[in-house]
């Protein structure tokens, strides 16, 4: 697929109050397609709520706007992947990899034998995240690096809009992120808009195309390397410690 | 081997035992997995303030009042629970209290609480052959419902974000799932008891889990240690005279013991 470079989402003035405190305010920001754009600030800084208010999943004021290749909004729902830091599934878990995808991705009934030809499917799909032969092992007994793969191939069934993720703050070695970081690079290339909280500034670094550094409400967003050269960076995480 | 069939009021309760241990090992799947069995189970205690009302509002099918009273009362409980204000278990507990003492206070003020003592302990030999239809119904319904809503349910309860993202309506299939729950623990309490009712709705489950290792083996041995353990259970009891609820569980927990030892390492 080509770089279209024109697909993009509007965030705007994004405010998310809870208990009489505010948790995010007045957040804009345009992410686009064919590109990957970071949202990173220290801990309890509103970035997971951010995210939640763009899935509409928690009452928030401002809109999200996703606009079409002419620019205009676009009136169909745009298809969001979402790849959350976990799921709620505990080490007992009966379910397979496949019943989870299976729920996920289709209509037929996860409980029941799957079908060939969805089985088929969902293998050549997850083959490319090397995620293929995870289809049978059970959820519950995954190492981190395998869940990270297995919530890609799921959020990227069928090709989304946009591809929206929470890193994990841990439990993915250094060569699964290396691997997951490089399926981003290849995704990035198809007509998506790819929007990640990132713990991992080196990848932000490395890789991402526009920064948000958010502390409830933005302090800097541009190029990564304006970013990390303004004040509020180096406040927020050379002086503050957390790295 | 098989002159306990001979009577009719058996054959009776060996049917409903065919209808109803598989409804309630069906619901057990994700009610285990979503570890809600304390909500379960504090579901099935407030059935005594449902049976209150129905008395004391001289409604002589009080069993619709109890359904409609449980729906009402699992949809508080779910919403309470999903505001995450309070910590769960605490949340559950408080409204499993209310519903003990507020059924008992209000069958106590008519002063006839012991007739009520039957819905304790239920009595599965007591099943009408019109009520195994009912039952019949039921069991096509919740299958019904399984079959279109299940993966919903499920999707939700790993994760209501990565649902909501593939167009579930989180909120809708949480209440949907805690409201077919309440309708067959109100409809089954007659039998099972509401001591009882929680253990036959996720000892099965309980026990498929520890070998279980996809979604289908889960809900099939479900199926099976249920039936299994509720026409042993049925069988010990005629031969033992003893109550056929309770052996039902006692057989069903040692399948779960059973399969504890063998549980996938």
């Amino acid at each position: 697929m080509s770089h279209c470079g024109l697909h993009c989402l509007k965030i705007e003035h994004i405010t998310v109050r809870a208990s009489g405190q505010t948790l995010v305010e007045d957040v804009s920001l345009h992410a686009h397609c064919g590109e990957i754009t970071a949202v990173i600030g220290r801990n309890g800084a509103g970035k997971s709520t951010l995210f939640k208010a763009i899935l509409d999943e928690i009452p928030h004021e401002g809109e999200v706007v996703f606009t079409g290749h002419n620019g205009t909004p676009s009136k169909r729902r745009p298809k969001i992947g979402y790849v959350p830091q976990s799921l709620n599934i505990d080490g007992g878990n009966p379910a397979a990899v496949l019943d989870i995808a299976v729920a996920y991705t289709s209509r037929w009934p996860a409980f029941l034998p799957v079908p060939g030809r969805i089985r088929a499917r969902l293998k050549k799909h997850f083959a490319r995240f090397d995620a293929a032969d995870l289809l049978d092992k059970q959820a519950g007994r995954l190492s981190g690096g395998e869940w990270q793969r297995v919530l890609l191939a799921i959020a990227t069934y069928p090709h989304p809009d946009m591809l929206v993720l929470d890193e994990p703050v841990s439990g993915v070695d250094t060569a699964g992120l290396s691997r997951f970081y490089e399926l981003l690079e290849q995704l990035r290339k198809e007509d998506m808009v790819i929007l990640i909280i990132s713990h991992d500034l080196a990848f932000v670094r490395a890789h991402a195309d526009r920064v948000a550094l958010l502390d409830g409400k933005v302090l800097a967003k541009g190029a990564p390397a304006d970013v990390f050269a303004s004040d509020a960076f180096q406040k927020a995480f050379v002086m503050g410690g957390e790295r | 081997m098989f002159e306990w069939l001979a009577y009719d009021f058996m054959r009776t309760a060996l049917w409903a035992v065919l209808l109803l241990v598989p409804l309630l090992s069906l619901l057990g799947t994700l009610v285990v997995n979503n570890k809600m069995s304390f909500f379960s189970d504090a579901l099935g205690h407030s059935a005594l303030t449902g049976v209150a009302i129905g008395v004391l509002a001289g409604v002589s099918e009080y069993r619709l009042v109890m359904v409609a009273f449980g729906v009402v009362f699992a949809l508080c409980m779910n919403r309470i629970r999903r505001s995450r204000l309070a910590s769960t278990d605490t949340v559950i507990g408080v409204f499993s209290s209310v519903g003990v003492a507020l059924g008992l206070t209000l069958l106590s003020a008519r002063g006839n609480l012991a007739n009520y003592q039957s819905l304790l302990v239920g009595d599965i030999l007591s099943v009408t052959a019109d009520e195994l239809w009912v039952l019949a119904g039921a069991l096509a319904a919740t299958a019904l419902v399984w079959l279109v809503c299940f993966n919903g349910f499920f999707a939700v309860s790993i994760s209501p974000s990565v649902a909501k993202s593939k167009g579930f309506r989180s909120a809708l299939y949480d209440n949907l799932f805690v409201v077919l729950v309440a309708v067959v623990v109100m409809l089954a309490i007659r039998w099972v008891g509401l001591l009882l009712i929680n253990a036959m709705l996720i000892l099965p489950a309980a026990s498929s889990r520890n070998v279980a290792r996809s979604m289908r083996s889960y809900h099939l041995l479900s199926l099976i240690f249920g039936l299994f353990s509720g026409v042993l259970g049925l069988w010990l009891s005629y031969y033992n005279g003893v109550a056929t609820g309770p052996t039902i569980i006692l057989v069903l927990a040692a399948v779960f013991f059973g399969t504890f030892l063998l549980r996938k390492k």
